[in-house]
């Protein structure tokens, strides 16, 4: 039986280099960074060198301006109630988030908003892109930050980070990107856009989990969210995961080598598999932005599918993706992004995600197209749903 | 975190519906959906009079809905074919979930939702042949009466294949 992975939004495998690049850092380099000798030095030195690989990598001035944190999740935790909690006392309370956050930067909203922070939600239009107008209003004297995901994990649209950074700079108020998706896709230059915060993970650009980052911008203050030995400037106390730090420092150097070549035959490969799903089979919708969308992200519904039946029907076929519908959820509640760009329920449920990568070959990708075909027709001849 | 997946059971019975389709003029017709999830359920009865008793002879369903709502269509009408009437008004969601060997908590309600289009298909045929209908099988009708109002409103630009 095929094993056709098209998940690589969910995570990615480690890429051999990577694995290459950590493995002296388990058992033969193990110091700690904090230990004075040289067992500690030589791994302080090490993370050090990853840390500006990494600050390299997005246009960062200073190496200092990366924290190493668990993942993408924590870094996002912490880019909002750091700043939040920084700031609660210079009656600057209220953040506006967009509603098509990853759920680690909705819920931290939420609960911020239950600790008496004011929160708003950004509306996106159809494509999925935020209305700048709408953000200009919605900005108050008291605005802190702005926090809007840059190629967003579900519908792939890629925001103009740079139109929101720019207004977020005029408005004097602190912009904050989520670029786990993004990071590795397309270039990216914190003060060309004018980013004060931004995440970004590992273990979407083939190296391990376990490992993200967060910048932060010199002069911007964050309190911690853990408290301990002091590491990562004070900032994220936590022994350092060196072997982590590693690979995802060496995961980033194959990116700027390979990412554009990479990048080019992605979303020539993501643009044939659209066409030919949307020629194929009636009753479709390419949900995201046509063009400007993530390199590898296919987000499509089909009428009168549902979406999990279509993944487990996929599964058995061995062709491995994701959905937005509310049957694979644990709220069973259709996705909130699928929702805010104007899908109704019934549209949201029969989404189907399917995110290309590194080691996809075109072989995988014809696979895939016909077993797709296929299961539409077959989940559609057991609906109530006409759409023949 | 137990339970948190299908049974083989339960896939196989998605993957290979059994009594899937629809009877032309069936002589019982039931639907039922389920708002949250978004599944919705329809049933067909074709009913015989054998031996003074009124047979199930043949069922058929349509679902939209995830795997487990496909499965829980395919095991009830299973579960009714060759049943009498009173026999059919006795299954539960429990004979579905026994048949499935279990269903993930989050999934119990798919269970429900194809004894409602079960009801529901058993209701029409009492009523249309006048016949005195049990006071809890009204009480479920009028349960799902009201659900599908509800489903009516939020699904209102399809094209039900009725």
């Amino acid at each position: 039986m095929k094993k056709i992975y098209l998940d690589y939004a969910a995570t990615t495998p480690v890429d051999p280099r990577v694995v290459k690049a950590m493995l002296p850092y388990f058992s033969q380099k193990f110091g700690n960074t904090m230990s004075l000798h040289q067992f500690g030095r030589e791994q302080a030195e090490v993370v050090e060198k990853s840390r500006k690989i990494i600050a390299d990598f997005i246009g960062a001035k200073n190496p200092e301006e990366i924290i190493f944190t668990s993942s993408a999740t924590e870094s996002n935790n912490l880019a909002l109630k750091g700043l939040a909690f920084a700031n609660r006392f210079k009656k600057k309370n209220h953040l506006i988030v967009s509603r098509i956050e990853h759920d680690c930067v909705l819920e931290s909203s939420h609960w911020l908003k239950s600790q008496g922070f004011e929160i708003d939600y950004l509306s996106v239009d159809r494509d999925g892109f935020v209305d700048l107008s709408e953000l200009k209003k919605l900005i108050k004297k008291n605005t802190l930050l702005v926090s809007v995901i840059h190629g967003n994990n579900e519908i792939g649209t890629m925001q103009d980070i740079e139109a929101i950074g720019k207004i977020c700079q005029e408005k004097n108020v602190y912009f904050h990107t989520d670029a786990s998706q993004s990071y590795g896709k397309i270039e990216i230059d914190v003060n060309k856009m004018n980013i004060d915060l931004l995440t970004a993970s590992s273990h979407k650009v083939y190296g391990p989990k376990g490992v993200g980052i967060l910048y932060v911008k010199k002069g911007v203050l964050i309190e911690p969210i853990l408290h301990g030995g002091g590491h990562e400037n004070k900032l994220r106390s936590s022994t350092v995961n060196v072997p982590g730090i590693v690979g995802f420092a060496k995961a980033t150097e194959i990116l700027k080598k390979e990412g554009k070549k990479e990048n080019k035959k992605l979303s020539k490969m993501r643009d044939y598999l659209i066409n030919k799903l949307r020629k194929s089979i009636k009753k479709t919708r390419l949900n995201g932005h046509p063009i400007k969308r993530l390199s590898n992200n296919i987000n499509m519904s089909f009428f009168g599918a549902e979406g999990e039946s279509l993944v487990l029907e996929l599964d058995s076929q061995g062709v491995m993706v994701s959905t937005g519908s509310a049957c694979s959820s644990k709220t069973l509640v259709p996705s909130h992004v699928l929702l805010a760009i104007g899908l109704k329920p019934q549209e949201a449920h029969g989404s189907l995600r399917i995110s290309l990568g590194r080691f996809t070959k075109k072989t995988d990708i014809n696979y895939a197209i016909k077993q797709i075909i296929n299961t539409v027709k077959k989940i559609r001849k057991i609906s109530i749903f006409s759409y023949e | 975190m137990s339970n948190t997946f299908y049974t083989e059971e339960t896939i196989e019975h998605f993957r290979h519906p059994h009594n899937f389709g629809e009877i032309k003029s069936p002589d019982g017709y039931g639907e039922a959906g389920n708002i949250i999830c978004g599944d919705i359920m329809s049933l067909y009865l074709k009913i015989r009079e054998s031996k003074n008793k009124e047979i199930i002879s043949d069922v058929k369903f349509r679902t939209y809905g995830c795997a487990a709502a496909i499965a829980t269509s395919s095991v009830v009408t299973d579960l009714v074919k060759g049943k009498t009437i009173e026999e059919a008004l006795k299954i539960s969601k429990n004979n579905i979930v026994k048949t499935l060997k279990g269903l993930p908590p989050i999934k119990i309600h798919c269970s429900i939702l194809a004894i409602d289009a079960l009801s529901e298909a058993l209701f029409q045929y009492l009523k249309k042949h006048k016949r005195k209908i049990p006071p809890e099988l009204k009480k479920k009708h009028e349960h799902v009466e009201k659900e599908k109002k509800s489903i009516d409103e939020r699904y209102r630009h399809w094209q039900l294949r009725k």
